[in-house]
């Protein structure tokens, strides 16, 4: 059945995201196969409808936090794809200079202060950058964007605390894709939800399918409203599922055979293809957002693979303004 | 000139970096009532609640908040109560504070002033009474100071606010009352060390409190004809070399004195370097005094097995000479 609301322009805006998000994540795949990007990257292929949903219903000066898993946070926040590859590749005019990689991405200039390697670290860093806009009357938010293991490391109890007690505009989301490293998270956390830990601590909570795009983004604006109205932090629970392993080396052999599969079906990807099928969107016109996907993250590949190392002195340069070594000193 | 203690010298610090630039603030446990020690006494009166915030204990969000209001356009001056404490907080300084200009390819700076009051201070025992400073030296990103009067804490911790580097600012908790002159108005480079007495027969390089015990123990050198050179080395990172390279190129001699911990102290770098590229100026194997490598006691007599004396650096001076 087709939703007699469906907004066939946005989701296909949507649509187009998820696809860029999924492009990106396969040649970065394909490049750490090949061994061009050398350190660890970690998929997130199958939650493309939270980063597209969340960052959908932000402003370009919002701040946005992500975690190791950030490549489609990053993008759908608006950085730059071929600057994203060089930095994964290590390049020179990667987006961190290449000093950073995958778990380091961050684009300042579109409010995305970066993924973290540390889980839950950025909960903290976020209520601050929230505290921040508040000090300075500004009406901009935060989000923060963590996944289900992060909720059992301290600072999900002191970041949370910290922006009820200051009524902080900050929005919370718990991506929650089941697995935590590669452990069941389940399995190792006390409790109903992060969301009933937030209640707890006075911060309204909402719950919603992640792999629903529209439902994420329609969450999201709600959410974000009552925020910048000043109503405080508030939480989203979004309950999706990592298709792939912990790395793009893990095979998730750990997971019982079957389960990635049944959960294919329900990729957020798939599911609008359908919804914009059923509205009435011709295949070849999907198809042509699947090409340009491809097309673009090809480019970035390509751009990347040919990029040169970045500038050996650069490996002193950003570490402080006092007591730097120049080269020459080591 | 006017005379104010250590405490006073930082509150003015602090008074006045926040009255000339609306991004500074505070926050740390119990600021509203003046912090734990008095050194923020009145603030809040003046520059209000959400200028002087009062913080949960929570020193790993107290931390994390400010390097997110850091990257976020102001500049926290962060409080840790107690030195021991902001262990809790290790990973956001280390791990984010120190890393994420970096990381993010100097993207954004992180201009924090993280005091952590440090040191032996009336039987605290050993959770309310280290001296870590050498542990901070080794993190890349960071700036450590460590200031021994007055006008050094009100020169150096406004020195320390307004760089836009993360500065860990480490008061000694046994200094809060001690008076000194001290002039508005006059900052102090971070990394430029004081000659505290001039000397000819040996130098002796120190820092916070232990540098008024090395200053004491030149009264004993002095009346058996040894006139020694302090150094009060200010900064741990970056810390002048020069300044010790010249006096020993005077000297000849270098002893270091430190209350925390020898194991790695920052007594051993300062050998070292000393060793590897000033060897030539050294006329005897130089000397480094701290503390044995073992907890800090409660009962006092325990308590002062750690502590290095007048005595001791005198005796060191004698054997060195």
């Amino acid at each position: 059945m087709v939703k007699t609301n469906l907004d066939v322009g946005r989701l296909s805006e949507r649509f187009r995201m998820m696809l860029r998000i999924r492009a990106f994540e396969e040649f970065a795949i394909r490049a750490a196969d090949e061994k061009l990007v050398l350190g660890a990257i970690h998929p997130s292929i199958g939650q493309e409808a939270c980063a597209t949903g969340i960052c959908a219903a932000l402003r370009k000066d919002d701040f946005l936090l992500s975690t190791h898993r950030g490549h489609g946070h990053t993008l759908a926040k608006g950085a730059d794809a071929t600057a994203m590859m060089r930095e994964l590749f290590g390049r020179e005019g990667g987006i961190c200079g290449g000093k950073g990689g995958s778990m380091h991405i961050a684009d300042f200039s579109v409010g995305m202060l970066g993924a973290n390697g540390v889980v839950a670290a950025n909960i903290n860093i976020a209520a601050g950058a929230a505290h921040a806009a508040k000090l300075m009357g500004q009406d901009k938010i935060s989000v923060c964007i963590f996944g289900d293991g992060a909720i059992n490391r301290g600072p999900f109890l002191e970041g949370l605390n910290w922006a009820a007690a200051f009524k902080l505009p900050v929005l919370f989301v718990c991506e929650d894709n089941e697995w935590a490293s590669t452990t069941r998270s389940k399995d190792v956390t006390g409790g109903d939800s992060p969301g009933k830990r937030a209640e707890a601590l006075g911060i309204a909570a909402e719950q919603v399918d992640g792999n629903d795009v529209m439902a994420v983004e329609d969450a999201t604006t709600r959410l974000v409203a009552a925020i910048r109205a000043g109503g405080g932090p508030r939480l989203l629970h979004a309950v999706t599922y990592r298709l792939l392993g912990h790395t793009s080396v893990d095979k998730a052999a750990y997971r019982p055979d079957g389960e990635a599969d049944k959960k294919w079906t329900n990729c957020p990807i798939s599911r609008a293809s359908t919804l914009l099928t059923g509205a009435g969107m011709s295949q070849t016109e999907l198809d042509s957002f699947r090409s340009n996907a491809f097309d673009e993250m090809q480019a970035a590949f390509d751009d990347a693979k040919a990029s040169p190392w970045p500038n050996t002195v650069n490996a002193y340069a950003d570490v402080q303004d006092i007591g730097a070594l120049q080269p020459l000193d080591t | 000139m006017p005379s104010m203690t250590y405490r006073e010298a930082g509150r003015l610090a602090v008074q006045e970096a926040m009255r000339a630039d609306p991004t500074v603030w505070c926050v740390g446990e119990d600021l509203g009532r003046g912090g734990v020690f008095g050194q923020y006494a009145g603030l809040e009166a003046e520059f209000g609640t959400d200028r002087i915030c009062s913080a949960p204990i929570s020193e790993a969000a107290i931390m994390g908040a400010a390097v997110g209001a850091a990257m976020a356009g102001t500049r926290p001056i962060v409080e840790m109560r107690f030195a021991d404490f902001a262990l809790c907080a290790i990973d956001e300084l280390v791990n984010q504070a120190a890393k994420a200009r970096y990381m993010f390819g100097g993207q954004s700076k992180v201009p924090i002033t993280v005091r952590e009051p440090m040191g032996m201070w009336r039987s605290s025992a050993a959770q309310h009474s280290q001296s870590l400073e050498s542990w901070y030296t080794h993190i890349p990103g960071l700036v450590v100071v460590a200031p021994s009067t007055p006008a050094d804490n009100y020169g150096l911790l406004s020195a320390a606010i307004e760089a836009d580097d993360p500065v860990v600012y480490m008061e000694h908790k046994n200094l809060w009352d001690v008076s000194g002159e001290v002039n508005s108005g006059e900052i102090i480079p971070l990394g430029k060390a004081r000659i505290a007495r001039s000397g000819t027969d040996v130098t002796i390089v120190s820092w916070s409190a232990q540098l008024h015990t090395a200053l004491d123990a030149t009264k004993i050198l002095s009346r058996e004809g040894i006139e020694a050179e302090v150094i009060d080395l200010r900064s741990l990172w970056p810390w002048d070399e020069e300044a010790v390279a010249k006096s020993l190129s005077k000297t000849g001699r270098l002893i270091v004195c430190h209350e925390a911990v020898s194991v790695s102290g920052f007594g051993a770098e300062i050998l070292a370097t000393i060793s590897e590229r000033h060897f030539g100026l050294l006329k005897r194997p130089p000397i480094r005094l701290a503390a044995p490598r073992i907890p800090i006691s409660y009962a006092p007599n325990l308590e002062d097995e750690v502590r290095v004396t007048a005595d001791d650096i005198a005796q060191a001076a004698r054997r060195i000479d």
